[in-house]
């Protein structure tokens, strides 16, 4: 994840700084002080890019716009330098904290959208918060001012070094909506790295799980040790820290959590403007919840706070991020504003919030033919996003300026979308049961590798519970119709009712292919308390996942089709040549083999009456004393004995 | 056991039985039979009821406007059909795009064992076209099916235009939890094939095709539309699958309790219900619609395309548009409704179909026979067989032998008359399993010797074998028993049935027609095994006629 941050020399070379900043998350542990120092280290590349823009113009900026009109935003870092030495800039108003010296804690909101290739549209919304404090050693935090005390206590209580716990709604539709910025399976997952002065590890995860399906309204406590798993190279910690001991992290997913307002509320609140104020005002739930995708995330990890890292912090992320299905069958053109998604616009920023800014994603319109963005802006930035660079217009609410003179702002977008044709994004996976009947059955993995002449390893991890047996020997990996042997495999076997299986792998991806991963597996009865009380709806498996460093589509440019200085374009640049992607294939509903319930009864009644004939019938034979009968008399004979009885006369 | 240990009572019960047993046959035989004909009966049978909650008593409000303009895309397609002279793939992928759809195709190709001369095909390709609407918010995890066949010639055209229209109006729905998958499927049932086969991965026939790229998940129910006209005047439900297999009562249930909401009329067998119960002919009727189902069950075939759903627990069914000549029309935005409030329906499952009956026959659609009521009158045919062998028991062993003890010294006294039973038995079989394989093994050597095309090779080859089979004994005193015996064999059952059938459908033939129809049905039946797996054909190679030759056999003893 080459996430670039690139702008102090900039900004003393040029009027308008320009900045190569990153939207995605980072997926790696790199933290975020090494970018500056690659980006004060590399003075050429950024100059080499300011050349390149000044160049051709036409490629990320409107034709009519003057040279002199253009300003490059710089970096969120510097947003106050910047103000100040721009002096056709409003000075900001909201500064709330300014009178406040050094605060140890800071506030960020940001919102990117991205109008998609299929026609709809991508929201994504990230608060981080930063605090530098120490949870650990032992010392009580008490005095909580941005950082949702909630979740500090659990960060101390627990001893967690890292906590990402996500909920989503959907599945992301990779082949028409691109990648995601950040990746994550349909339902809940969670996955925690502990210190490694916890001792009690499992007991530690049982806990923590029960206290924030509190926090988070969500089914979180039926995470057990049937679905929890150790993944041995698959999740690596995020934040800095060394320990990749991998008896300390913990992964869990529940395919089939649903996602609603009742998680979103309390996330909400963890909010330091909570809805009230900032971005946040747009999180109304009767239109998040009527759209194609909805994920909502917690990431915390501690990072460095100044590039020497000589002081942790703790950072708090939350994502949400939603897809608007903007379908209108027959007409090409797609009409979009902040009203007409959320039904709120914006009138503030969060007054706590140091930065708070609206990205829009503006590089597939490179003649602005395409789109039509309202209110326009003149400021535009630019980052490495997922292996490619992308350009963005961006809106700065915390400058009244933003906000014109009906002091809300409603964007507005126009675009044309190519609805139809889908993607072939680089990397993508899917998953499927094969097989019919109820014994037994086979799971498919196919993983796309689109690159054209590149091969890359990626690592699969599959977490399968224990009533689908795998048949581990029937595990084959083959692409382009040959045995694909993978270097590196971790198989845990399940327990029955105790553990899932566990099944990693490394596998090296051929270019332009197409690899498979089958492995069959025995379905199992469960004793019938164990059922669900819906059971002929399936049981969930949940998504496989893979994690790769994917080539990116900048460095696979080599042909250049774009045109650019020669110097700038013979060795693919390092921070460029591969990004960091994690991709989760759909959850699988798998029948299982299931009783009729009204069954016990009619057992019931059927074995009480073959117990009763049956037992009845042996006990009369085994008991009754058989002897020869004479055979009966007569009828007169009879007849005659009756009398002989009332005479007083001994029969005949 | 009071009544066994007791020797007087059990010789007694047992001289009755012998004594009686012929009489007592035959007064279960009636039995049987007038217990099964009493199944069509109204008021021996139930009305049908909604057993599944989830689609009970939850309401939905049918909007479908386009009907209209679902016939012009229908009539678009045909254009393109007639253009390409075959399914217009890239127009309906194209024309499935602009829907919203995730389009994909699956290309397959298979060579029939021989031609099938009923739909004129030996070397079978094409190309299946799918697109998926995908559900908001939904992990992908359960999907449902509307197919509908690109026939050749002037058939189904509007059957796909109301699926695109369908489609689009799907599509601009907010409620769907479950993809709904379109699918238009060449070759029909062949087609079907090798759609499920790609969706689930499995190879059972040895069909070409290519894998599928894009999925929803495990399909909840499918259904198979097929209208070949703009106004319909009622809709036939067909429901009998793949070896007879039936989906769950409650998928006929939804289709009438929709058809009752809506106004149309419906029909099972092409039979429209009556009202009449208590006449003779309202009778007969029911009578009529319920021989038609159960025979058509026991052919073993799928028919309609959604027969072969149900190998991998889909529930499916097929819906015609009949058109005929009555005055009462149903157009195209009726049928849409139908199929919309359906599917609505179908989208609230929370769990697949299993709350009412997986066996049943319909007398009607709104009175139908379950498994319980049924078995009975089986069960009165089977006892026959057991009190038929217990009086031969008896007779053979005038003492009855005790126990195990008996039969392993009744066996090791006739120790050398075995192989004298083993012979006929060997034979016997061993030309069931030659009826089984030669008939397609042998097709080109008999194409080379005879002036014969390859279908008609494969079913004289059979009637060949078949008849080769009776020739084995050569004591020929008692004609009249073989005339019986003949009368009563497989083949000439078979061509009972057909006629029969066909009387039942209301289409009597003459018997030249008759046999035409009884060789094709040969043919069909032979092909069934081979493209689809169908087990009528074995049952019948390996099984019944074998055993029928041992009675032959019997009957002509040295």
């Amino acid at each position: 994840m080459a996430a670039h941050r690139c702008s102090r020399s900039a900004l003393l070379l040029v009027l308008c700084s320009l900045c190569l900043f990153s939207i995605a998350e980072s997926q790696e542990t790199t933290p975020a002080g090494d970018h500056r120092a690659t980006g004060v280290d590399n003075p050429q590349s950024v100059t080499g890019s300011t050349e390149q823009m000044a160049e051709q113009p036409t490629v990320v900026e409107e034709e009519e716009e003057e040279e002199e009109d253009r300003r490059w935003e710089a970096t969120r870092d510097e947003v106050e330098t910047e103000n100040t030495s721009a002096p056709d800039t409003s000075a900001p108003t909201f500064e709330v904290h300014s009178s406040v010296p050094k605060p140890k804690d800071d506030f960020q909101e940001e919102l990117v959208i991205r109008p998609l290739h299929s026609g709809d549209i991508y929201a994504s919304f990230q608060f981080r918060t930063l605090w530098e404090t120490d949870f650990t050693t032992g010392n009580k935090v008490s005095h909580y001012r941005l950082f949702p005390k909630s979740l500090g206590q659990v960060i101390s209580k627990f001893s967690v070094r890292e906590l990402h716990i996500s909920f989503t709604q959907g599945y992301w539709r990779t082949m028409q909506w691109g990648q995601p910025f950040l990746p994550s399976p349909p339902g809940a997952e969670l996955w925690v790295w502990f210190q490694d002065s916890v001792t009690d590890v499992d007991e530690t995860w049982k806990e923590l799980t029960n206290v924030l399906s509190g926090i988070f309204c969500a089914s979180l406590n039926f995470i057990d040790s049937t679905n929890t798993v150790q993944p041995s190279a698959s999740f690596k910690p995020l934040g800095i820290g060394n320990v990749t001991d991998h008896r300390f992290l913990r992964y869990a997913t529940l395919p089939r959590e649903i996602v609603c307002t009742e998680n979103l509320t309390p996330w909400k609140k963890l909010l330091p403007c909570g809805s009230k104020a900032g971005l946040a005002v747009l999180l109304k739930s009767e239109k998040l919840f009527h759209s194609s995708f909805h994920s909502q995330a917690v990431h915390i990890r501690p990072v460095c706070k100044d590039w020497q890292c000589k002081t942790k912090s703790w950072e708090l992320r939350q994502t949400l991020n939603v897809v608007f299905d903007l379908h209108t069958p027959g007409q090409g053109k797609q009409e979009w504003s902040l009203f007409k998604m959320f039904s709120r616009t914006l009138t503030e920023a969060c007054p706590l919030a140091s930065s708070s800014k609206i990205y829009v994603d503006i590089t597939d319109d490179p003649q602005g033919e395409q789109f039509e963005v309202s209110p326009a802006t003149h400021l535009l930035s630019q980052a490495m996003v997922l292996g490619d660079r992308r350009t963005f217009s961006l809106y700065d609410l915390t400058q009244q300026i933003t906000f014109g003179t009906v002091r809300s702002l409603n964007l507005h977008i126009r675009w044309k979308s190519s609805e139809g044709d889908m993607l072939r994004p680089l990397l993508h996976a899917e998953r499927y049961v094969a097989g019919y009947g109820l014994q037994t059955g086979e799971i498919h993995t196919l993983m796309y590798n689109n690159h054209p002449y590149r091969g890359f390893p990626v690592l699969l991890m599959d977490s399968v519970p224990w009533y689908l047996r795998l048949y581990i020997h029937t595990l084959t990996v083959t692409s382009k119709g040959k045995d694909n042997k993978p270097s590196y495999i971790h198989y845990q076997p399940s327990k029955d009712r105790v553990r899932p299986h566990l099944l990693e792998m490394l596998v090296q991806l051929p270019p332009n292919s197409v690899t498979e991963v089958t492995v069959q597996f025995e379905r199992a009865l469960l004793k019938w308390t164990e059922y669900t009380p819906d059971p002929n709806h399936g049981f969930y498996v949940g998504s496989s996942v893979i994690s790769s460093l994917v080539p990116s589509i900048v460095a696979m440019d080599t042909n250049s089709t774009r045109e650019q200085p020669l110097f700038s374009s013979f060795f693919p640049c390092k921070e460029e040549s591969s990004y960091f992607m994690r991709v989760y294939t759909e959850p699988l509903l798998v029948n299982l083999p299931t009783p009729d319930f009204s069954m016990p009864y009619n057992v019931i009644c059927l074995t009480c009456t073959v117990v009763a004939v049956g037992y009845g019938s042996l006990y009369n034979l085994l008991t009754r004393s058989f002897q020869i009968e004479e055979p009966s008399p007569g009828l007169a004979k009879r007849l005659a004995n009756i009398i002989r009885r009332m005479r007083g006369v001994p029969p005949l | 056991m009071g009544l066994l240990s007791d020797p007087n009572r059990r010789r007694a019960l047992i001289g009755l039985l012998t004594r009686l047993n012929a009489p007592i046959c035959v007064v279960c035989y009636m039995a049987g039979v007038a217990w099964f004909m009493g199944l069509a009966f109204e008021p021996f049978t139930l009305r049908t009821y909604m057993s599944e909650n989830a689609m009970g008593s939850t309401m939905v409000e049918e909007r479908f406007p386009a009907g209209e303009r679902a016939l012009a895309t229908g009539r678009e397609f045909a254009a393109h059909k007639k253009k390409t002279g075959g399914m217009p793939v890239d127009w309906l992928v194209k024309t499935m795009q602009s829907r919203g759809l995730e389009v994909f195709t699956q290309r397959f190709s298979r060579r029939l064992p021989f031609p099938d001369e009923d739909k004129e095909r030996y070397m079978v390709k094409g190309t299946n076209v799918y697109g998926i609407l995908r559900a908001p918010r939904a992990p992908r995890t359960e999907a449902l099916v509307l197919s509908a066949p690109c026939t050749a010639g002037d058939h189904n055209n509007q059957a796909v235009g109301l699926l695109l229209g369908l489609a689009q109006y799907f599509r601009n729905q907010v409620y769907w939890a479950k993809d709904i998958i379109f699918l238009v499927n060449e070759h029909d049932l062949i087609g079907m094939q090798a759609w499920l086969e790609g969706y689930h991965h499995t190879n059972t026939t040895g069909m070409d095709w290519s894998p599928l790229q894009g999925r929803g998940g495990s399909i909840q129910a499918a259904l198979s539309l097929e209208l070949s006209s703009d106004v319909v005047t009622s809709l036939d439900l067909v429901l009998e699958g793949l070896n007879g297999q039936l989906p769950n009562l409650d998928l006929a249930n939804l289709f009438y309790a929709f058809c009752q909401k809506i106004g149309v009329l419906c029909t099972t067998q092409g039979k429209l219900q009556r009202n009449d119960w208590d006449s003779v002919s309202g009778y007969s009727h029911a009578v009529q619609t319920m021989m038609l189902m159960a025979m058509k069950q026991a052919s073993g075939r799928p028919w309609g395309d959604h027969g072969l759903f149900l190998r991998y627990h889909i529930e499916a069914a097929t819906i015609k548009g009949i058109n005929s000549f009555r005055q009462y029309k149903t157009d195209a935005t009726t049928v849409g409704r139908l199929l919309e409030g359906m599917y609505r329906k179908l989208n609230n499952l929370l769990e697949r179909l299993h709350q009412s009956y997986f066996f049943y026959l319909m007398s009607s659609l709104s009175h139908f026979v379950s498994i319980g009521y049924y078995m009975p009158a089986f069960g009165l045919l089977g006892v026959i067989l057991l009190l038929r062998a217990l009086d031969l028991w008896v007779q053979l062993a005038s003492p009855p032998p005790r126990t195990e003890d008996g039969v392993v010294d009744a066996e090791q006294v006739s120790s050398p008359g075995v192989l004298s039973v083993l012979t006929p038995l060997v034979i016997s079989h061993l030309t069931g399993a030659a009826l089984y394989t030669l008939p397609i093994h042998f097709q080109e050597m008999a194409v080379e010797h005879f002036p014969v095309s390859e279908t008609e090779a494969v079913v004289l080859t059979a009637i060949a074998v078949y008849t080769a089979g009776l020739a084995l004994p050569h004591n020929t005193n008692r004609v009249l028993s073989a005339f019986v015996l003949v009368v009563l064999s497989p083949a000439c059952t078979l061509l009972f049935s057909v006629f029969f059938f066909q009387e039942l459908q209301e289409m009597p033939v003459s018997f030249l027609d008759g046999w035409m129809l009884y060789l094709s049905v040969i043919s069909q039946g032979i092909l069934d095994h081979a493209l689809y797996g169908s087990l009528v054909y074995p049952l019948v190679a390996l099984l019944v006629y074998p055993c029928w030759l041992l009675f032959w056999n019997i009957l002509f003893w040295k």
